[in-house]
């Protein structure tokens, strides 16, 4: 088929023109409406282009080409193959949800500063796309540089505010320690050979022990970006100090590079996956998803609730990617693809609930102010809108049928289920029970956005303890708002009910990456209707069916009680047991709803409690929730850097005989050591 | 059109659980009043008090929100689609391959959502209690249930429930020890998820104690009377799923005609002494506290933990 561009010329055009978008904004300073309703939306219509490409991509050959770029004799090489075509489908479909959004989100924003964070948004949009299609490391390094120093510029927009400035600090440190331990990663891979292409890299062949040395780096340093323990805290402080649309592109494309970078280095640089990487990479997956949606449920900071969420998903797409390797590394391709394909599955279904969750907390902050969930409720009555898609997320990320987030966890559940297969008897009664895991993350997710719809957007609203600084008028979201957060809530639903090609997109993926695919069987038994993973009498599902039959079920059930009955209805007051006296401070607060958790996971949390006594003038309860890493792993190290570098600063003391000293004794030493 | 009678098969159970739902409700609470030397009342009470509510009006409060209206038809709908799911009377139903274990699972969680959302509509005190509660006891019973259905799709090497109960329906008879786990990890979480003593009393609505009850009092009439089949239709589900997975002798296949009878006697008399069962199990117990329902849970959780890993052990 003759094509117009190539995937690969046309995501290199569509990357270009993110930039170009980027420099306009730049070009017309004060200009805000230029910036707003022409940049950002370009920029969705690009996303849009780029997902075109990305699919296109899937389902051709890799191709590849270099640029004449970069330094003398270092060209950048760019490749495009069935991998980064997904991911590229993912960032460009997404993305335009996002860039849609933001045209509304930004409208309050002063034309001074809106140009500079159009041009920073659309850098960091190229930039992913260069992390995707990079195929040496030192474009994948200049890439992810500038991705990482676009979203520091995006995250510290408020920068006025020291939180802001503190949360923007952290992030740039820890994504620093990340890429060192990704470049040293890619240094051990290149074998003594200076070669860094990726070809070059692909073909290196490793001794074990170093192979495992960079699995190791390439795993934290990844892990870094994509917020697992304990390399998570940046993320809950990052994500909240954002603009909400660039949270979401934070939350759900960003985070997903670093899958990219674990599945392209790990499965595809290194090769001969070890079923104890498998391992490791499940323990490590099975503690971030409890940490996060434990966390998450002792928040009530919306934004802040949402980015503990992100730390949970990325465990439970680790979780996908440890059995797979589990199952790779012991011989059962088939087995690991499923796991492969499951956490790839999770990871566009994360970005595109995650980006819709993020969209609708900017919408709630933009109409109310209000970033606290125990200063809001009832807005369901005032924003039914942005009330509806918040539900389609709500309920996607609490993995319910028939939506998107159901069917990922339902394909990790049976990759688990292979377990059987596996000879190793530890390993092999070990991975069901990370199944374990992810079914109580599941459930205590849906318990978490419970408590996030049921506080915010339904029952009373309340009296807020934090008035935004300007009273807003309670209003439901613009028409560009809503059309982004409707264009990913229809992702919700086209993911969850569809699975079976997104299934067999995945395979083809997972066929280029690993060179293995799923069972005949399971490809042939998937229709568009039927989803099968490994065999039909194994295991089989029909989101479409199981919808109809719902649909179908309530409404018949609706037209039978109409008709055999009546529909009257009496409006009164709440019952509520017959108290006489209700007001809207008696309804549940967020962290009355996470209360019970408390309590039942007490040891996980650090709390500080101060409980009223009997005796105070001023009777109050406080209570302060902190993360436990803080204090068992970042202030000891904290110290120690400061301990180290406070006698290090010994040596420093301002007079020019001792520095001569010191001149005199190297001197000496290297004439004594090296002659 | 060669599959028409399997699926006349498959809608003549949906329906025939959804009528015969109540009449296990009425039977256990007639058992619970022998048991508890009270005079009975008569087993069609669930249809007669749902034929009340039916003709009352809706009283619903002002601040209601669509989410509270549709709810119960969720609910209903929710329980209607596990009711087709479950072999009830014969296996190898047609609509069975649309979900598995594991979304039958999904379904009681989407009913559960759904029902602790409609608590917090209203915005009392009460209702978001009940919520609250609700999804405690949900976030521990899920695991354990899915654990337990784990270790059946293990012995049997799938998560269908027709080729799970086909499977072990026709195992030679000899005592499987993760299946006794699982058994008693399944009673557990039935207890539990059903809102029965000794978890939640059914027949209460005592403030500091209840949970599902809690949930639902803003509800009447119709409304009301559409929960409380809902509330019928996942007992008798959950009820028969332990029947499949434990007891599964009798059951027909699916187009089978003649074996129908049989299954139907099999099925009536398990359901009665499964009944009979409960409501003994409910007089026996006392209520527990709340906060030793975590406990309870996480023993079920830790039993169907340990019947899978027994499976793996003794299969290997």
């Amino acid at each position: 088929m003759e094509v117009f561009f190539s995937p690969l010329s046309g995501s290199l055009v569509v990357a270009v023109s993110w930039i170009v978008i980027a420099v306009l904004g730049l070009v017309s300073p004060g200009n805000a409406l230029l910036a707003r309703k022409v940049a950002f939306p370009l920029g969705a219509l690009a996303g849009l282009a780029l997902a075109a490409f990305g699919l296109q991509a899937v389902w051709l050959p890799a191709q590849s080409t270099t640029l004449p770029l970069g330094l003398p004799d270092l060209p950048f090489h760019l490749r495009i193959d069935p991998l980064a075509g997904f991911f590229l489908l993912l960032l460009g479909s997404v993305s335009a949800g996002i860039s849609v959004n933001a045209a509304g989100y930004f409208r309050e924003e002063t034309a001074d500063r809106l140009p500079l964070i159009c041009m920073q948004y659309h850098v960091f949009l190229a930039a992913m796309a260069f992390v995707i299609l990079a195929d040496d490391a030192y474009l994948f390094m200049v890439a992810w540089e500038t991705m990482a120093l676009s979203s520091y510029f995006l995250v510290i927009t408020d920068h006025k505010l020291p939180a802001v400035r503190s949360a923007g600090f952290l992030y740039l440190m820890v994504a620093h320690l990340g890429a060192i331990a990704i470049l040293l990663s890619f240094g051990v891979m290149q074998g003594g050979l200076g070669d860094y292409t990726f070809a070059a890299l692909r073909a290196a062949e490793l001794q074990p022990p170093w192979a495992t040395v960079a699995f190791l780096l390439a795993f934290f340093g990844f892990g870094a970006k994509a917020g697992m323990i304990p390399l998570h805290v940046w993320l809950p402080e990052a994500h909240p100090a954002a603009p909400s649309p660039v949270s979401a592109l934070m939350s759900g494309i960003m985070l997903k590079t670093a899958i990219y970078g674990m599945v392209r280095v790990i499965y595809d640089l290194i090769g001969h996956v070890r079923w104890e990487w498998g391992m490791l990479v499940l323990a490590i997956g099975a503690g971030t998803t409890l940490f996060g949606v434990l966390y998450a449920l002792m928040q009530h900071d919306l934004k802040r609730l949402l980015a503990y969420h992100s730390v949970e998903n990325i465990g439970i797409i680790l979780l996908g990617l440890g059995m797979s390797m589990v199952f790779i590394g012991s011989g059962h391709p088939a087995a690991g693809a499923l796991g492969l394909i499951a956490a790839l599955y999770h990871t566009l279904n994360h970005a595109v609930f995650k980006g819709l969750l993020f969209l609708g907390a900017g919408s709630i902050l933009h109409a109310t102010g209000l970033r606290n969930l125990n200063d809001m409720g009832g807005l369901i009555h005032k924003m039914p809108k942005t009330a509806l898609y918040f539900l389609v997320g709500s309920l996607a990320i609490s993995a319910l049928p028939p939506l998107n987030g159901f069917v990922s966890e339902w394909l990790v559940f049976q990759t688990a289920l292979q377990a059987p297969i596996l000879q190793n008897g530890v390993v092999r009664s070990l991975v069901p029970l990370f199944a374990a895991v992810l079914a109580l993350a599941g459930a205590l997710t849906a318990m978490c956005f419970v408590k996030v719809y049921g506080i915010a957007f339904l029952g009373q609203p309340r009296e807020p303890h934090h008035p935004p600084p300007t009273p807003r008028a309670f209003h439901d979201a613009g028409a560009w708002e809503q059309f982004g957060m409707a264009w990913l809530a229809a992702g919700c639903a086209v993911l969850g009910l569809f699975p079976s090609s997104v299934l067999l997109m995945l395979n083809r993926v997972s066929t280029s990456v690993t060179g293995h695919g799923l069972a005949a069987e399971a490809v042939q038994g998937s229709g568009w209707l039927w989803l099968v993973p490994t065999a039909a009498e194994q295991a089989s599902y029909s989101p479409v069916i199981f919808l109809a039959v719902i649909v179908a079920v309530t409404w018949l059930t609706f037209l039978l009680v109409r008709r055999f009955y009546h529909g009257r209805v009496r409006f009164s007051d709440p019952w509520d047991c017959g108290f006489p006296q209700q007001t809207a401070r008696m309804q549940d607060t967020a962290d009355a709803f996470g209360q019970p958790i408390r309590h039942v996971f007490g040891p996980v949390y650090r709390m500080d409690r101060h409980l009223p006594g009997p005796d105070d003038p001023v009777p109050m309860y406080r209570l302060q929730i902190e993360d436990r890493h803080w204090y068992g792993l970042y202030l000891p190290v904290a110290r120690l850097a400061e301990w180290a570098s406070s006698k290090i600063a010994l040596l420093q003391q301002g007079r020019i005989s001792i520095y001569l000293l010191y001149s005199f004794l190297t001197l000496i030493a290297l004439l004594v050591f090296v002659r | 059109m060669s599959h028409f009678p399997d699926i006349a098969f498959q809608i003549l159970q949906s329906v025939f659980v959804v009528l015969a739902a109540p009449l296990l409700m009425g039977w256990v609470n007639q058992c619970r009043a022998w048991l508890q030397n009270r005079s009975a009342p008569s087993i069609w009470l669930p249809y007669y008090t749902m034929a009340k509510l039916f003709h009352k009006d809706a009283v619903i409060a002002r601040n209601a929100s669509p989410l509270f209206r549709l709810t119960p038809y969720i609910l209903f709908g929710c329980m209607w689609l596990a009711a087709g799911i479950v072999p009830v009377l014969a296996t190898d139903l047609p609509f069975a391959p649309a979900a598995d274990i594991i979304a039958l699972v999904g379904v009681f969680a989407l009913a559960r959502v759904f029902s602790a959302l409609a608590a917090m509509d209203v915005g009392t005190s009460f209702g978001g209690l009940g919520a609250r509660r609700e999804m405690l006891i949900g976030f521990l019973a899920e695991p354990a249930m899915l654990m337990t259905l784990f270790t059946a799709a293990f012995i049997s090497g799938s998560t269908q429930l027709t080729t799970i109960v086909e499977t072990l329906a026709h195992r030679e008879f000899a005592i499987y020890p993760s299946l006794a786990f699982a058994a008693v990890a399944f009673l557990m979480v039935l207890l539990a998820e059903n809102a029965r003593i000794p978890i939640d009393n059914p027949s209460t609505h005592l403030e500091l104690t209840m949970i599902h009850e809690a949930m639902i009092l803003e509800y009447s009439a119709r409304h009301l009377a559409i929960i409380e089949w809902a509330v019928a239709i996942k007992l008798f589900a959950y009820m028969t799923i332990g029947i499949a997975l434990f007891v599964p002798w009798g059951i027909a296949a699916a187009g089978e005609w003649s074996a129908l009878p049989l299954a139907f006697g099999a099925l009536a008399a398990k359901l009665a002494l499964a009944g009979a069962g409960l409501a003994l199990l409910e007089t026996l117990l006392a209520k527990l506290r709340l906060f030793l329902a975590p406990e309870f849970l996480s023993t079920a959780f830790l039993l169907a933990v340990l019947g899978m890993l027994t499976y793996f052990l003794t299969h290997s």
